[in-house]
């Protein structure tokens, strides 16, 4: 038996590794998968609460969020191939012009 | 059962179902240069024993014996993990596919599978999904442009195809109502009008089969799908920088995955274990005999379209994938599904 | 007691993957230790017994989204990454600020949980009845993710084709 809040407190540390990471990180793909950890995070928690309140609707939610990060990342990697492109960088500190 | 005894059970059967995948591995390098060569008017391997047959032990030695090449400028550690993670998700898939009904040794009552599990289908796909980070970081960590190109087809081809496979196998679990391999054979059993099995591939999923049969050469980056390795353009593909044994094992992920094709293929849409409805009884009774014929079937076939087809171009092969191959399982999934929902 | 102990396993090896995630300079390593981290993730919905979860999970997020970063990686042919000013400075704001905030966060979880637990295999989540929640009480998000997902797949279309100018004399050269 594992107390719930050890489930909320690992998904709580995956969030803010992603957190951290989106802080820190320059490559604009890491910082991308940053964001991925989050949701990681999130969707660990979701699991979490639906085994606690016995409502399936938890995990049906996590689907969702598959379902969403799925989208972005394929959205997000062709922005990254364009600004790539272009800027022949992934460091976000050099992407900081609005037109080249 | 008793821990003990379950574990103790489990124990012999991975092992008994390691060695019998890696002999089968051996044994399809072997039918497969035999029968190329056939079709190609040659004669194969000849020398060592008779008709050949301990030509995989020498290879085996060969490969054992042969310098373990590290080429400079790799990128070490993935250079190394690359052969594992490939070899490791090709054998794991093999843990959940039935080859035969429940037998009882002695009192103990067992499945002649691994493990039963609830979503083993899925955990196949997830496993040969994995299998692709063998290959892409083969061909990124070599360093080498043809190892690269290899290595980026690779990842393109298995996501694009794995669309395809996946929504082929959907009007199966349509019709089956499991994800757990045993079920999916159970619910194959019995006969249309007494002479035809009911097999998948009769109950109308001939088109998925097809579709699955297609998506799986590509998955196993087979002829007529072998744009990652290539060799006429890119040298060897992705495993061009590897020798030895780290080489070997590529090529043994290779034949094994091609065995949990043909194994799942089996399972899916023939029926797995289940013999012809007619025959003496004792033929249609026959524990594993059936699974293995229908698998060796299709080995063969893989082989001979080895032998016959000639590879795509690249473009050919998005295109297939994308354009014929996906539209086509859709169209199948949907009118699948149409059907069992007016049957009720 | 098994349960904890694996849940301790797998829920280190994720702590582990995440941090290594931060600490590797080259993206491809921290694409996968990503996956490792999403691997050991699936393993402990498999603990809470989400199985059907803990299987798409490894095939769309590790099989699939995480290959496609890989690929995007090795098609850019991407180095180790270069720390420059902006970091810094996010470094000495965020690293303490995350700390403190998730300590915060930890201890108030704990200390009002209580003492529900939840056991391993409590709740099955057959794929039966979650397809029946996902296609009746939830069928019109589903929907409308399943657009969302179109327009995904339109933009990163779009986004990712050359333009049609490089494109032309692409092919004459």
């Amino acid at each position: 038996m594992v107390p719930l809040s050890y489930y909320l407190v690992l998904g709580g540390i995956l969030f803010a590794c992603g957190v951290t990471g989106f802080l820190i990180k320059r490559n604009i793909i890491t910082i991308f998968m940053s964001i991925e950890l989050m949701l990681n995070g999130v969707n660990l928690s979701f699991v979490a609460f639906a085994a606690q309140w016995h409502a399936l609707s938890g995990q049906v939610f996590v689907f969702f969020v598959m379902v969403v990060a799925a989208a972005e990342a394929a959205v997000g990697l062709a922005i990254i191939i364009a600004v790539y492109r272009t800027r022949e960088t992934l460091n976000v500190d050099r992407v900081n012009l609005l037109k080249l | 059962m008793g821990v003990g005894t379950f574990i103790f059970v489990s124990v012999i059967k991975i092992v008994v179902a390691v060695v019998i995948l890696l002999t089968a591995v051996a044994y399809t390098v072997w039918l497969e240069r035999k029968v190329v060569g056939h079709i190609q008017n040659r004669w194969g391997p000849t020398r060592v024993g008779p008709f050949g047959l301990l030509q995989p032990l020498a290879d085996g030695i060969k490969f054992i014996f042969k310098e373990d090449l590290t080429p400079p400028h790799v990128y070490k550690s993935l250079y190394i993990a690359a052969p594992m993670i490939a070899l490791t998700c090709a054998l794991t898939s093999i843990s959940v596919i039935p080859v035969g009904n429940w037998v009882t040794v002695s009192g103990i009552s067992t499945p002649l599978q691994i493990t039963d599990l609830n979503i083993g289908l899925l955990l196949i796909l997830g496993v040969t999904s994995l299998g692709v980070y063998g290959v892409a970081l083969a061909g990124w960590s070599s360093n080498s442009k043809y190892s690269l190109l290899g290595g980026l087809r690779a990842s393109a081809q298995m996501v694009s195809y794995e669309i395809a496979l996946g929504l082929s196998l959907v009007g199966v679990l349509i019709l089956a109502g499991s994800f757990s391999l045993h079920e999916i054979v159970e619910a194959q059993a019995g006969t249309f009008w007494g002479f035809i099995p009911r097999w998948n591939m009769f109950q109308g999923q001939f088109v998925a089969f097809f579709i699955y049969l297609m998506a799986a050469y590509a998955e196993t980056n087979r002829v007529p799908f072998d744009l990652p390795e290539a060799e006429t353009e890119l040298v060897a593909g992705y495993h061009t920088e590897y020798s030895a044994m780290k080489f070997a094992m590529f090529f043994m992920a290779e034949y094994a995955n091609m065995i949990t094709v043909a194994c799942l293929a089996t399972i899916l849409f023939l029926g797995g274990w289940k013999g012809l409805p007619y025959g003496p009884a004792w033929l249609q009774d026959l524990p594993v005999f059936w699974f293995v014929l229908k698998v060796f079937c299709f080995l063969f076939l893989y082989i001979w379209v080895r032998g016959t087809l000639p590879r795509f171009r690249y473009d050919q092969l998005m295109a297939f994938g994308w354009k014929f191959l996906l539209p086509l399982a859709i169209a199948n999934l949907v009118i699948t599904a149409l059907v069992v929902a007016l049957k009720g | 007691m098994l349960h904890l102990i694996l849940f301790l396993l797998f829920g280190l090896v994720c702590v582990a993957g995440a941090v290594n995630l931060l600490v590797q300079r080259h993206p491809i390593s921290s694409a996968l230790s990503l996956v490792v981290v999403m691997g050991a993730l699936a393993a402990e919905y498999l603990l809470l017994g989400a199985e059907f979860v803990a299987a798409v999970q490894v095939i769309v997020y590790a099989g699939a989204v995480m290959v496609l970063f890989v690929f995007v990686i090795m098609l850019l042919n991407a180095g180790e990454e270069e720390r420059t000013q902006g970091s810094r400075v996010a470094m000495l704001i965020g690293i303490p600020g995350m700390l403190v905030g998730s300590l915060l966060v930890a201890w108030v979880l704990i200390q009002h949980s209580g003492t529900r637990s939840a056991a391993v295999g409590e709740l099955p989540g057959p794929p039966k009845t979650l397809g029946w929640l996902l296609f009746h009480d939830y069928l019109l998000p589903f929907e409308v993710t399943s657009i969302l997902v179109l327009v995904a797949i339109m933009g990163a279309v779009v986004l990712a084709a050359r333009p049609e100018s490089a494109q032309r004399t692409g092919r004459e050269s």
